[in-house]
């Protein structure tokens, strides 16, 4: 194992944290961590938690504070290694086929490959960050397939040989955990489960994401959401949920809306479920009145 | 001769941290205590916190058994005087509402459980169970035999080489073209391969189900086995996964280590309760959507007939399919008689006859032969 102890002029998970900081990601000491040990010990980072905790934008972030290009790679049910590895552009070397005539012509070449994202961060590992995002959503085939990436970083395409990373790339998964994860891929990674936030955090949160919201508009929304979370929902409102309710309502409120209106007629962007919001609507004044103390 | 080094002295201390870990039931492996030491050099140690998040982050222990990670690390590392809390130590892997990270607040299926507090809990009937060891039946040997085959089926977003299909396999197409020198004399075709649907088993545990409970878990160990894809929950007054614990091979380890999870064995019932507790927990809903739902209840709820009503809407909008079979019916022409039963009779797709497994098997394997209603 190759331990680098300094990534970039980061020596410690609290230099990394001021600077995800610079990158308007506020991460707790516990992610901090978690993404330095995975930078410095050179393993992928597994980040798991609800929906809306921001697991995408942690992986964005630390994109952003290493200076490298985010490739993501969007899992889906059925993905399969023409999608996250290669393929070759078939049309293209029929057609060369067909043009070359009786001339000989190596239609391998690399004019024909198509890269895709896990190839092109094993080519270029020095300047790229590998996001793969929602590894539930895929299949148990692409997992097992996956398994072999990350423990060795190589790629073989059978008609060109086998290419190697130069240095071990940066990867982060992300899992919403709609099914677990086996165990094996949870063994090569760094783990981190990504929790909401405290209110205090949220708050900050909000505020810096949101272009002009006042900090008790942000505390008063981040009670009510913190409520929310707490209820029975089929989708309970993220971060981003969070932030949309604070602008909604302050875009409201400066049309001439008074408070406690502005968050109830905004409640559209925290909760996004018929169901919910008729399940939720009896106690929705109470709840704002209560969050707005 | 190449010795290897010594190991530090200071390092004995965590890598017996892992070894009790092990013994506790987390699965380490050695490349993981790699990682721990290393991680631990890398930030210091300044603090005891340093070392619990480093083996938070290297040794990977699972969400939901985050509270006994904490409490074997305060052990090793504090000493012994967190000892006396940890008799219960299996009591958080019994999943409540609070399993997905929502705070350290009890549960709100619990409290609306046990609406008197904690003499309540402690009243309520908390029955550890062992399962005799019995003989497969002939009903769950066909079902192991045939569940790969007869379960339903749905097309999948993987594709396989057919003969017919929506798209071209240019690929092998290319290939067969390289072959015969540029010429295209079949275009070859791929189409959906089918996958099987996922399957959710929901069992009544209660105690006027007492009788037919170890049958059913049997069968929820024998399906689990026969076919990937499937979730097994537990409910009673309280609302348990166990779906981990009958993917172990053994059958009398796996249901050893169900029953060690349940803890409302042959208590009362509050279906619409825990069927509501099952749909707030977004994971747990994802499992029931496009699924083959399977319900083994006799839907004698002591709860509100209302919210039992509710929440078998909100499932049978979910899933592909809901079969409720209970001991109650009989025959084909059943009729429901009780209150719980009529109000949910017009969401589910099959109310039908589970008295007995081998109905249950023949149910469940004439599920992927008809349409749903």
């Amino acid at each position: 194992m190759t331990i680098r102890s300094n990534i970039v002029g980061i020596d410690s998970p609290e230099a990394l944290e001021r600077a995800l900081r610079a990158a308007y990601y506020l991460a707790d000491e516990g992610l901090a961590t978690a993404a330095y040990l995975a930078l410095a010990l050179g393993k992928p980072l597994l980040l798991e938690g609800s929906p809306g905790v921001g697991k995408t934008e942690a992986a964005k972030a630390i994109g952003a504070v290493l200076a490298r290009r985010l490739i993501r790679l969007q899992c889906y049910e059925g993905i399969d290694a023409a999608a996250a590895l290669y393929e070759w552009n078939y049309p293209r070397q029929m057609l060369a086929i067909r043009q070359a005539g009786e001339e000989s012509i190596d239609i391998y070449g690399e004019s024909f490959l198509i890269e895709r994202p896990m190839l092109a961060a094993v080519r270029a590992p020095d300047s790229t960050v590998l996001l793969i995002d929602e590894i539930d959503r895929a299949d148990h085939e692409f997992e097992a397939f996956l398994l072999e990436f990350l423990s060795d970083f190589q790629i073989s395409i059978p008609e060109r040989g086998t290419i190697r990373a130069a240095e071990r790339p940066v990867v982060v998964l992300t899992s919403n955990r709609t099914r677990d994860l086996h165990e094996a891929l949870r063994r090569r990674c760094v783990y981190h489960w990504i929790d909401y936030p405290t209110p205090e955090r949220e708050a900050r949160i909000v505020m810096m994401r949101a272009s002009s919201v006042a900090e008790s508009t942000a505390r008063a929304v981040v009670a009510a959401v913190g409520k929310l979370r707490r209820e029975p929902l089929t989708k309970a409102p993220g971060i981003a949920e969070a932030v949309d309710w604070a602008e909604a309502a302050t875009l409201l409120h400066k049309g001439g809306a008074r408070w406690p209106e502005a968050f109830k007629r905004s409640i559209g962007v925290a909760v996004k479920d018929e169901e919910d919001l008729h399940f939720i609507s009896p106690r929705l004044d109470a709840l704002i009145a209560e969050a707005a103390a | 001769m190449n010795r290897e080094p010594p190991l530090p002295q200071a390092a004995y201390v965590f890598i017996s941290f892992v070894a009790l870990l092990r013994a506790n039931g987390f699965a380490v492996a050695p490349e993981q205590t790699t990682a721990f030491l290393a991680a631990i050099e890398l930030l210091g140690p300044k603090s005891l916190e340093h070392i619990r998040m480093a083996g938070l982050a290297t040794l990977a222990p699972p969400h939901e058994r985050r509270l006994t990670y904490d409490r074997l690390f305060d052990i090793h590392f504090r000493g012994g005087e967190e000892l006396d809390r940890t008799g219960d130590a299996h009591e958080e892997e019994i999943v409540r509402l609070q399993e997905e990270g929502r705070g350290d607040e009890e549960a709100l299926y619990a409290d609306e459980a046990n609406e008197s507090g904690l003499t309540a809990t402690r009243a309520e009937a908390l029955v550890e169970r062992r399962f005799a060891q019995g003989m497969v039946n002939d009903a769950l040997r066909r079902l192991t035999l045939l569940a790969p085959r007869r379960l339903p089926r749905r097309k999948g977003y993987r594709r396989r080489r057919g003969r017919r299909g929506p798209w071209a396999d240019l690929r092998r197409t290319l290939r067969e073209t390289v072959r015969n020198d540029g010429e295209i004399l079949h275009l070859r075709r791929l189409r959906r391969r089918p996958r099987l649907r996922k399957v959710l088993l929901l069992i009544d545990v209660s105690g006027s189900m007492k009788a037919l409970t170890e049958e059913n878990m049997r069968l929820g160990h024998a399906l689990s086995q026969a076919v990937p894809n499937v979730e097994v929950f537990t409910f009673g007054t309280r609302l348990t996964r166990v779906s981990r614990a009958l993917r172990l091979k053994r059958r009398e380890q796996a249901l050893n280590a169900a029953a060690s999870l349940v803890s409302d064995w042959d208590g009362g019932t509050r279906i619409g309760d825990a069927l509501q507790a099952f749909l707030a927990v977004p994971r747990f809903a994802s499992y029931a959507r496009g699924a083959t739902v399977i319900v083994i209840s006799d839907g004698l709820e002591r709860g509100d007939a209302s919210a039992l009503r509710d929440a078998v809407a909100k499932l049978a909008r979910r899933s592909w399919r809901l079969s409720w079979l209970t001991p109650l019916a009989t025959g084909t022409g059943f009729r429901p008689q009780t209150e719980a039963l009529v109000a949910i009779e017009p969401f589910v797709d099959d109310l039908v006859q589970g008295g007995t497994s081998a109905a249950v098997v023949s149910h469940i394997l004439s599920l992927g032969q008809r349409r749903a209603a």
